[in-house]
């Protein structure tokens, strides 16, 4: 955590949200290179075999790909700070509004997960640290270390072949049923499935840590002394040790939802879930560079700002943040 | 040593997970010699036959591979590609984390930067997008996991060499005159040995199911070569007919890496003095 010197909160957010800049700079250099670092000429890459020599190189000028690189990149910055990423040609539509769309289905499915895992994390990790090597802890460290192994795409095959294929009671692919039903239960409903795919491995990596951090915090010397003085057991584990674990708990929070964001890109293409991941998936096989481009920054964005927003929870939790 | 073995081998979980990587690499190394069939032999006469099927113990693919030799093999390919991404993402990371912690100054700024940079795209999706930038394959797909973990093991050598900067025994072999390199090479190096080892350890199971998820989506080792993820793929066809063919590969990824995860989580026990 970075030393901030006084000025409180607000001063601390304003210094955080001015070391984003770089990384968000960062970040669209990166991006940048997606289209310009691949092998061969991107507009001939873009048209395929069948295209002309002349629609090639009128791309090749649409593209700006005769000038400078700095050039480039400058002129590619002004058209993504005004809304333009550019156009998919497979599509043959704008980049922006094809994203945003699609967005909102990776959130819905990024948010299901996250609900999900910081429910069964956070409960199996407090359990097995209060009753510390009993059998309710070996069994919830078991399977916490058995659902970190597992890959999410496997298991969402194995989920759709006991609940979709077997029972019937989820259904394998999609948001939506094709007739008629659009509501939320029947978003919901197509969401149990690929939510629970992705939260699993997330709600295992929780359940370590919770873990962890409570077991640090119950040999504390103040919980020693609130038990002394004749507090109830739930009162000092809800009182004085959850609301002092909760603080490296809240530090992973980023590091996880990086991790179910990317985790989405398996998870929607195998339910077919029409999110970012699986259209990028299509995107790149068929080279459509800046249908990847406004994928991938729409995504990083999206992280960096998570981050920011997580590193502001935990000076708010921890005042001690904003003074070191 | 003496010690770190001892806490290792209390640790059942980690002896367990000892165990399942030792299996798997022996059952690597030989399989051609275990191998009942060569693994891209086709049989259409025997297509998506069940488990214990007359010759073909574990059944047999949409092509009539069969699986036990195509699940043989892909270990090798797991093992080797998982490992080969490690050592690469290992041996990168630390040089950037040496790098940044010993000459310090702008040096440190680049790479930290550089690193805060790798940071900021989720794990997985800047894999993806090195290979839309590459081209799918097994050689890239090692490349663009061992780029995506170079940030991993920056960090934790920097932060080392750092803390290792700040001894007496360092500053007093400064002080003798040891030049810089040596130092480096030497003192520093050898105190980020344990760290990069259970780094390592805990690393490549997440390499392995990294790399067989980009085989999943067809981005990373491709067919026909038998390979746990792209098996997976294929597999989603025939999952009413043959749950099997899914099931299988999925069971051998999720072995080895929970092999490798115990072996790692009792490594890092053994090897981290606070924890004793």
């Amino acid at each position: 955590m970075a030393a901030v010197g006084g000025g409180g909160l607000p001063a601390y957010a304003l210094r955080r949200l001015l070391l984003a800049i770089p990384v968000l700079f960062g970040v669209s250099v990166l991006v940048f290179a997606v289209l310009h670092l691949a092998p061969g000429d991107p507009a001939a890459i873009m048209l395929g075999a069948q295209a002309t020599k002349e629609d090639v190189e009128r791309l090749h000028r649409d593209l700006g790909l005769d000038q400078p690189l700095v050039v480039q990149y400058l002129r590619w910055m002004g058209h993504v700070v005004q809304g333009d990423l550019g156009r998919s040609i497979p599509l043959g539509r704008a980049v922006l509004p094809e994203v945003l769309l699609r967005f909102k289905a990776t959130l819905v499915l990024t948010a299901g997960a996250l609900a999900i895992a910081l429910v069964l994390g956070l409960a199996a990790g407090i359990i097995s640290a209060v009753k510390q090597y009993s059998w309710l802890d070996r069994l919830s460290m078991g399977v916490a270390v058995t659902g970190v192994s597992l890959p999410v795409f496997w298991t969402g095959i194995m989920l759709i072949i006991v609940f979709a294929l077997q029972l019937r009671w989820f259904p394998s692919s999609g948001m939506s049923s094709p007739y008629g039903g659009s509501g939320v239960a029947d978003v919901l409903w197509h969401l149990v499935l690929p939510a629970m795919t992705l939260g699993t491995a997330s709600a295992a990596a929780l359940a370590r840590l919770t873990r962890s951090s409570v077991l640090e915090i119950i040999r504390q010397d103040y919980v020693r002394s609130a038990r002394a003085k004749g507090l109830a057991e739930r009162a000092v584990i809800a009182r004085h040790v959850l609301k002092n674990a909760i603080n490296p708990i809240i530090t992973v929070l980023g590091v996880q939802v990086g991790f179910l964001l990317g985790g989405a890109i398996l998870t929607e293409t195998v339910f077919s879930w029409p999110g970012l991941g699986s259209m990028m998936v299509r995107a790149i096989q068929a080279r459509d560079y800046p249908l990847v481009q406004g994928g991938v920054l729409l995504i990083a964005t999206t992280f960096v700002v998570v981050n920011l927003a997580v590193d502001l929870l935990y000076a708010i939790f921890d005042p001690r943040i904003r003074y070191d | 040593m003496t010690d770190v073995v001892r806490v290792f081998r209390r640790s059942s979980a980690a002896l367990f997970g000892l165990g399942l990587v030792a299996v798997v690499a022996v059952l690597a190394m030989l399989a051609p010699w275990l191998a009942p069939r060569d693994p891209d032999a086709i049989d259409t006469a025997r297509r998506l036959a069940p488990i214990l099927t007359a010759g073909y113990p574990l059944g047999t693919d949409e092509f009539g591979r069969d699986l036990l030799s195509r699940l043989l093999y892909g270990a090798r390919i797991s093992l080797v590609v998982g490992l080969t991404a490690t050592a690469l993402a290992a041996l990168a990371g630390s040089l950037c984390g040496l790098l940044a912690g010993f000459v310090g100054r702008w040096v440190d700024q680049l790479i930290m930067r550089s690193i805060d940079t790798l940071m900021a795209f989720p794990y997985f999706l800047l894999a993806v997008a090195i290979i839309a930038v590459l081209g799918p394959g097994l050689v890239n797909g090692m490349v663009a996991v061992a780029v995506v973990n170079i940030p991993f093991y920056g960090r934790i050598v920097r932060a080392t060499v750092l803390a290792v900067k700040q001894t007496e025994y360092v500053e007093s072999a400064r002080a003798l005159g040891v030049s810089e390199l040596r130092l480096a090479l030497t003192h520093v190096l050898r105190n980020c040995l344990s760290p990069v080892i259970v780094a390592v350890t805990l690393n490549i199971g997440g390499m392995i199911t990294a790399l067989a998820g980009l085989s999943f989506l067809g981005l990373g080792v491709q067919p026909p070569t038998s390979d746990w993820g792209s098996m997976l793929a294929a597999s989603r066809q025939y999952l009413n007919v043959a749950p099997h063919v899914a099931a299988l590969p999925g069971i051998a990824i999720f072995l080895t890496v929970l092999g490798f995860n115990l072996l790692g989580d009792g490594l890092r026990d053994a090897l981290d003095p606070r924890l004793r």
